[in-house]
């Protein structure tokens, strides 16, 4: 933990006040090539690290958004959060449980925990079974963690179902026989069954129409308020996310290049990253907008650049960009992973 | 030229199924004017894309065109037999899709693709037809276009595909330019690089465009004119500014407000309740008066058209209008 | 919030005498689909007279034609009911033993019908398990099911049915008629259940990483119930047209094996049986023993496959 002059969000914690750590997290995928290929390239395995060394906390009730394009590991690490995938290194606390030693331990902890933690996932379509009524799909949490009987399961459902605001009366139809943003409540009414502490967010709106988004996003902000969640927001839209998130993190090639909260980012971003997000988003009511050239794509995952992973696109890189790796550091109330920053040249 | 380039009346597209013949499209009219960028947003299964392909001729059997007409610098071309509308296509109205991985044969180099384009529709020998493609990668932002030529798809990145997409589109020197969705599959910072190159070269080239999207932020960067459409219908149409601004549709204002933007104080987002209602069950007179608070008998009997109210045109018997210049 | 999604139900008189569960499924679109389609009406209406007609063979079948006692040799070579010499009794003639061809008709459908629903189920069976272990479990598995079916598909089913056979008969030399029919149903289904796995192995890749199995994942769900009730259900579907399309197959090959005289023995004929006596005595001139048959096999195959067909179209999202 970090001493005197930390930031207000990263003060060691009182285990009454930090409901979700990682620290370290790194999850690196091994690409299976054949080896014959192997054998001609000469080169060892090839290695993706989709989630490189990343650091956050979130506090009881707050949300701390993660937004980055694609191929920038957000979505990697969402599924370590909860223990859909397992950290090459690192850990993931929730409560101060370790998930993955939880997850992989004795069944009745591991069950405890999965209680306490779920999952919104992106695309409405997939996120439910086609060939289940959507009854059984909200009850199959319940159910299946021994928490209520089957007598009991429609009373339950009805209630989350209006919870969400949809008809009690649904429950015997199924998924494509609702629109998308339908769906999405219905996967909200699933993740909000067991009364969970800890949601995670993976671009619930993304597919969704405009005034469809607002809804499901309004949906979220109430419920989180009421049940006092501890969220962690996933999205490549930085705009979205000012009406969700209490801190924000930018992601770039699986590492955190600042993290900061809302106010912070968004009134003085730090990170030329930052800045170039800020300024892609094409707004609607912002007129005479500052905006920053955008330059080049997002590297190939492969091969990622060395030193600071955006140097390529960066019009403040110098030598040591190049070369040394930034560390995500405290400046002010924000922590930021850029050289530029630290040397008083931005 | 003075008249509009482009002109839509009364297109009406129909699906028949056994239950029932579905309309799609109900009596969609709207000009492009040459040079002129013109925005077509809605939410899903509004009709945009469907609107888009009435168009370029690219409707899916069983849906027609079973009402109204479209011109092209004067001439009817929904009538046309398929071989003409064929020659048309590319060399007068040039296409963008979304998904730049599917609108590029996989099995073709990139050079081959475009020149090939480049020889249908333009007199070009095969060595001027391979100088012109060279030349259109290097305006769409190619780097070392020469070596890209010999490249195929799957080694191009999305942004990049898509940049070839457009300089295919391009390549026939098309007047009309219809783009649907061109961003939605691409990254936030690569949407803006693509966003700006459409517009630098489509107003190069004097070409009009037809911007089809969802995404409101996109319109109001890119646009001169924009058309909301709902339920199949347009509802308002009018001057970029003033639509987003002082929209006169309540779905307009509903939209507008519910759109997130770095402007607001990050509050609750505006909402619309309910939802698009299923081309079966569209409502009768207004399609939008079971969501509308300021419905009333009229909406609920009367299919409104599209009247000026101020400065845009929409199609409402109760109008949200600005008594100050705000 | 009000927000409905209810499907339209249409109204008709026949409706309000059945239950609402009746009443979606003539409502649904496979219904719809199928009642819409005269070929696929036919086809139906025809294999289920086969199957009927194989079903209650003993009480519609006018003879028995395996009780050799009711068989009288003189009546044997006569030709169908219609010609000349033939008999009303015996509807589409006799055989060269005096047994009625359509008895035997019915009676030899049974069996072709047996082996063919058999040996599908069986193959269906083995081959889904196996398709959802490699597919779901990966890695050894997965590698080791794959050559396994890849070694199976390199051989040609007639063949290792003729060796299977082969070999059951050293085994049971003394085959009784039952054994036979089980020897012959194993035959099928030894190369059979490939298609089945590879099949379901694709789609269980597939529906493996879709998010609603990730939902299932996380909030505990055991890996066999995972399999069970949430993957198994979604890749069925191509499985239902492939076996469909396969009875007909079966029926067939079964007749080819016993036409080349290692399927069921001659007494207790099944159609192929039948055509091979019948070819016997083609050039004779009486082509009734063998045409029958014949074209009951093609009749039953044909049907089957047309709904298999309809079935595959029918179930195809992308063709709606």
């Amino acid at each position: 933990m970090t001493g005197h002059g930390a930031p207000a969000f990263d003060r060691p914690a009182t285990p009454a006040t930090v409901a979700v750590e990682a620290r370290g997290l790194t999850k690196t995928f091994v690409l299976h090539t054949p080896w014959t290929d192997r054998l001609l390239r000469r080169g060892g395995p090839r290695r993706i690290h989709a989630v490189d060394d990343v650091s956050f906390t979130i506090a009881r009730g707050r949300t701390l958004a993660l937004v980055g394009e694609s191929g920038c590991g957000k979505s990697t690490l969402a599924r370590l959060m909860v223990g859909l995938e397992t950290p090459t290194s690192g850990t993931a606390w929730v409560d101060r449980v370790d998930v993955a030693a939880t997850l992989s331990g004795p069944e009745d902890a591991a069950c405890a925990l999965r209680r306490r933690m779920q999952m919104i996932f992106q695309d409405p379509y997939a996120s439910l079974d086609p060939r289940w009524r959507i009854g059984n799909i909200v009850a199959e949490p319940l159910l299946e963690q021994g928490l209520i009987l089957r007598t009991q399961a429609p009373a339950r459902v009805a209630a989350l179902l209006a919870s969400v605001g949809l008809q009690g009366a649904d429950v015997r139809l199924f998924p494509h026989q609702f629109s998308g943003g339908q769906r999405q409540r219905i996967s909200i009414a699933r993740a909000i069954a067991t009364g969970p502490e800890f949601l995670v967010c993976d671009e619930p709106t993304s597919a969704l129409d405009v005034s469809v988004q607002a809804q499901v996003l309004n949906l979220l902000v109430d419920l989180q308020r009421e049940r006092v969640l501890s969220c962690l927001f996933i999205s490549h839209n930085l705009v979205v996310v000012r009406y969700v998130a209490d801190d924000v993190g930018v992601m770039y090639l699986g590492r955190i290049v600042e993290l900061a909260p809302k106010a912070e980012l968004f009134v003085a971003p730090r990170h030329p990253y930052t800045h170039m997000l800020l300024a892609a988003v094409p707004d609607l009511r912002s007129p005479g907008r500052e905006r920053a050239p955008v330059l080049g794509e997002v590297p190939d995952p492969l091969a990622p650049p060395p030193g600071c992973a955006f140097h390529p696109r960066c019009p403040h890189a110098n030598e040591r960009c190049r070369v040394e790796r930034p560390a995500l550091l405290p400046s002010g109330a924000v922590q930021v992973a850029c050289h530029a920053v630290q040397e008083g040249r931005l | 030229m003075t008249g509009p380039l482009l002109e839509v009346r009364e297109l009406c597209v129909e699906f028949p199924t056994r239950r029932g013949t579905l309309r799609a499209l109900d009596g969609v009219s709207f000009d492009i004017a040459p040079g002129e960028i013109l925005g077509i947003v809605g939410e899903s299964g509004a009709g945009k894309s469907l609107t888009g392909a009435a168009i370029i001729g690219l409707l899916e059997p069983p849906g027609r065109v079973c009402g109204g007409q479209i011109l092209l610098e004067g001439q009817r071309i929904d009538d046309l037999p398929r071989e003409s509308m064929r020659r048309l296509r590319g060399k007068q109205i040039g296409a963008i899709f979304q998904d730049p991985l599917t609108s590029l044969n996989p099995l073709y180099t990139v050079g081959r693709q475009l020149v090939e384009t480049l020889r249908t529709h333009l007199p070009l020998s095969a060595a001027q037809a391979r100088e012109r493609a060279i030349e259109l990668l290097r305006q769409t932002g190619i780097p070392a276009p020469e070596a890209r030529m010999a490249q195929y798809p799957h080694e191009f990145s999305g942004g990049m595909r898509q940049r070839v997409v457009i300089a295919l589109a391009l390549a026939g020197e098309p007047k009309l330019v219809i783009a649907d969705e061109p961003t939605t599959a691409l990254d936030v910072a690569v949407q803006a690089q693509i966003i700006r190159l459409l517009r630098g070269l489509t107003q190069a080239q004097g070409a009009s465009v037809m911007l089809i999207t969802h995404d409101m932020g996109v319109i109001a960067e890119t646009c001169d004119r924009v058309a909301v459409m709902y339920a199949g219908r347009i509802v308002e149409i009018g001057p970029v500014a003033e639509v987003i601004h002082h929209p006169a549709h309540p779905y307009t204002v509903g939209l507008m407000a519910s759109v997130p933007s770095l402007a607001d104080t990050g509050g609750r987002l505006a909402q619309i309740p309910g939802a698009l209602p299923r081309l079966d069950e569209i409502p009768a007179g207004c399609a939008f008066h079971p969501r509308c608070p300021k419905a009333s008998q009229r909406c609920r009997d009367e299919r409104p058209e599209l009247a000026l109210v101020q400065r845009t045109r929409a199609a409402c018997w109760w109008p949200i209008v600005k008594s100050a210049a705000a | 919030m009000k927000e409905r999604a209810r499907p339209t139900e249409p109204r008709t008189s026949a409706t309000p005498v059945l239950p609402l569960r009746w009443r979606r499924w003539f409502a649904s679109d496979l219904w719809v689909d199928f009642v819409h389609s005269p070929l696929t009406v036919l086809a139906a209406a025809i294999a289920l007279a086969c199957v009927c007609g194989a079903l209650f063979a003993p009480w519609l079948a006018p003879h028995d034609p395996f009780d050799l006692a009711t068989l009288d040799l003189g009546d044997s070579h006569l030709p169908p009911a219609w010609m000349a010499d033939g008999r009303a009794t015996y509807p589409l003639g006799t055989d060269d033993q005096g047994r009625d061809i359509l008895s035997g008709l019915l009676y030899g459908a049974r069996i072709s019908l047996t082996v063919g629903l058999c040996s599908v189920g069986l193959s269906v069976l083995i081959g889904v398990t196996a398709g959802l272990l490699a597919g779901f479990v990966g890695g050894v598995v997965d590698a080791a099911l794959m050559r396994l079916c890849d070694v199976m598909l390199s051989f040609p089913p007639i063949l290792i049915a003729l060796l299977v056979d082969g070999i059951g008969r050293l085994i049971f030399p003394q085959a009784r008629d039952v054994l036979a029919i089980a020897v012959l149903i194993f035959a099928l289904t030894f190369t059979d259940w490939v298609r089945y796995a590879r099949t379901v192995r694709g789609s269980t890749l597939v529906e493996r990483h879709k998010e609603y199995v990730q939902a299932a994942r996380l909030v505990g769900v055991s890996r066999w119930r995972l399999l069970r009730r949430h993957v198994l259900p979604n890749v069925l579907g191509p499985v239902l047209v492939l076996a469909t399309i396969q009875v007909g197959q079966a029926i067939i090959t079964e007749a080819t094996l016993s036409f080349l005289g290692v399927g069921v023995p001659p007494t207790n004929p099944s159609l192929g049986t039948l055509i091979r006596i019948g070819n016997d005595f083609l050039y004779a001139g009486e082509w009734w023993i063998t045409l029958f048959p014949g074209a009951a096999l093609v009749l039953i195959a044909m049907s089957v496959n047309l709904l298999g067909d309809w079935l595959r179209d029918a179930l195809n999202p992308r063709l709606k």
